[in-house]
């Protein structure tokens, strides 16, 4: 079977096929009727960052301790960080502002890498398109600030991984802290056992 | 001839089988090429220069913008580079990790090459799509591993950023063993179509003493006749554990160069097989190697693998600081271009598209 156009025949063979099939397998009927229908996506998949707080006040429960790691290593430096301060001018450990320009952003997860407090997470929001090219591609803090529910919500694996490793931290902060009042009361009481033993 | 014969034609850079913003400066007389003049830069993204001015782990995302569709290889020649430069020992899983990554970035770059060259041709449609529905399944992958389909940003120095979420090596599985399969029907609905072999066979031949001495590298390189892969040159990673052949070209003609990315992609299946089969259980990153703050010391190094394009290096300098001193890289798409005029001369107009097509270069990394 090799007379001329029999390779183009073979190849319509395989076109036909592939058109006939995809009424009855699913694999070769691969297209999304997106809007209608939307992708379910994998629990690792990433957009944007944003700041989780754990419990319900966004204000209180922020876990953003203004460390500003994530600032410096951004690699196309798109966060922007302001402490905040008390009336006294002390620097508190929270943001005033936070800023992250997601037209910037670039999605590489380093600022959720570096960051030590577990704040900073990836988002899966993807509609993000806008009629405003710069305010609303901006990101402040109260867009930002998403809750832990929320967190647990798109990535649940690693969200639980990051509250058990949180509460080991909080424990061992626990008993360090218990260690070290026990440690003073000893002293106290070691102290007033002689008193005289200043000259 | 006299001048008044041919006629200057600028094809692109909107062009649609350009494969980006490219643009060529053709002379013609009648139909025929009499010179060509590529014109590029139009991506160029400062991609050295922005990694020299932060630290080494923020040039990693960067990498995966240079050939956007295969990111995976370009991180571990990076991290590849960074290892040497700084001495970090690679944890054994991730070893397996980035053999299997970067084998399933080969197939899809060479199931889009497939796609794109037919494209070339003027067969818009069928074969691309076919190669995009296998790829979309690849990207899957990706994304449910890394988090991104094509900006993935995976590899770090002496290992990988995540380990492989439930499921997936099943699923490697399962696309890795579907895969022979979709390339027999590739190869059935093109090896012998007489309109595709007319315009392949024999168009803009390339000897071996020619593409060794334009520096080439890559599937192109061995179109040619020329045995040489630097998974086998250099055995890095773990390659020299795994068996494979090193497909070959004859005349390296177009066609040669287009088989050879079939048979390459089935030599990676078979890659992926003993990878999957031999992935050990432990750490996926080398615990003692430093991400944030790495300070290698002061040297040099050259890190280089085999890309599913070509040769892809990245030459380091260090003053044993946190930025890089010098960051320099060689883009195989860049250096495969070089030769793009010698191909072309005396060949008909439609031609050069199916050449430039067969050379497979990707704008983001020959402008960087």
């Amino acid at each position: 079977m090799n007379f001329p156009g029999s390779g183009i025949i073979k190849g319509l063979a395989v076109t036909a096929r592939n058109m006939a099939g995809s009424y009855i397998e699913k694999d070769r009927l691969t297209t999304e009727q997106y809007p209608e229908e939307r992708p379910t996506l994998p629990e690792n998949s990433r957009s944007f960052p944003f700041l989780v707080f754990d419990g319900e006040d966004p204000e209180s429960g922020m876990r953003c301790t203004s460390c500003k790691i994530c600032e410096k290593e951004c690699p196309p430096q798109c966060i922007y960080i302001v402490q905040d301060r008390d009336a006294a001018g002390k620097a508190l450990k929270r943001p005033k502002v936070f800023d992250i320009d997601i037209a910037v952003c670039m999605s590489c997860q380093i600022c959720v890498e570096v960051c030590p407090f577990e704040s900073i997470r990836m988002d899966q929001v993807y509609e993000l398109s806008s009629y405003d090219r710069f305010g609303a591609l901006v990101l402040d803090k109260p867009k930002l600030l998403k809750s832990n529910a929320y967190y647990h919500g798109i990535h649940p694996t690693e969200a639980a991984e990051t509250d058990a490793r949180l509460e080991a931290d909080r424990k061992k902060k626990e008993a360090a802290a218990a260690a070290k009042a026990a440690k003073v009361a000893a002293e106290k009481v070691v102290k007033a056992a002689q008193p005289e033993a200043q000259p | 001839m006299s001048d008044l014969q041919t006629i200057d034609v600028s094809l692109g850079p909107q062009h649609p089988s350009t494969h980006g913003v490219f643009r060529m400066n053709v002379t013609l007389d009648g139909e025929t090429i009499t010179r060509l003049q590529p014109v590029f830069g139009y991506l160029h993204r400062n991609h050295e220069k922005i990694a020299e001015g932060n630290s080494w782990l923020a040039a990693m995302p960067y990498t995966d913008r240079l050939d956007y569709i295969c990111p995976l290889t370009n991180n571990w020649a990076y991290a590849l580079a960074v290892e040497k430069l700084a001495g970090i020992e690679v944890a054994e899983r991730a070893e397996f990790l980035r053999v299997i990554t970067a084998e399933l970035t080969r197939l899809q770059n060479h199931v889009a090459f497939l796609g794109f060259i037919l494209g070339d041709m003027g067969a818009w449609g069928t074969a691309l799509m076919y190669a995009f529905r296998e790829r979309e399944k690849i990207l899957d992958l990706f994304e449910s591993l890394t988090g991104a389909r094509m900006m993935c940003n995976y590899m770090r120095f002496g290992g990988c950023r995540c380990d492989l979420p439930p499921g997936w090596l099943d699923a490697t599985r399962k696309l890795v063993d579907g895969f022979p399969a979709f390339l027999d029907e590739m190869e059935a609905l093109l090896n012998g179509n007489e309109i595709l072999l007319a315009r392949l066979q024999g168009v803009a031949p390339l000897s071996a003493a020619r593409a060794i001495n334009g520096g080439l590298s890559g599937p192109v390189l061995r179109a040619s006749g020329v045995d040489y892969d630097i998974r086998k040159a250099d055995g890095y990673g773990i390659y020299s554990r795994f068996k494979f052949r090193v497909p070959r070209g004859v005349v390296g003609d177009c066609f040669d160069r287009f088989m050879l990315r079939v048979l390459e992609a089935r030599e990676s299946v078979e890659i992926l097989k003993q990878a999957i089969a031999g992935i050990p259980d432990g750490p996926v990153v080398n615990p003692k190697a430093k991400q944030r703050g790495l300070r290698p010391p002061a040297g040099e190094a050259y890190g280089r693998i085999e890309g599913p394009k070509g040769e892809l290096g990245f030459y380091l300098i260090s003053d044993g600081g946190d930025k890089p001193f010098r960051f320099r890289i060689r883009p195989p798409s860049l250096i495969n271009l070089t030769l793009l005029e010698e191909l072309c001369l005396g060949t008909k107009l439609a031609d050069v598209m199916v050449i430039l097509g067969s050379i497979d270069i990707v704008l983001g990394e020959v402008d960087r």
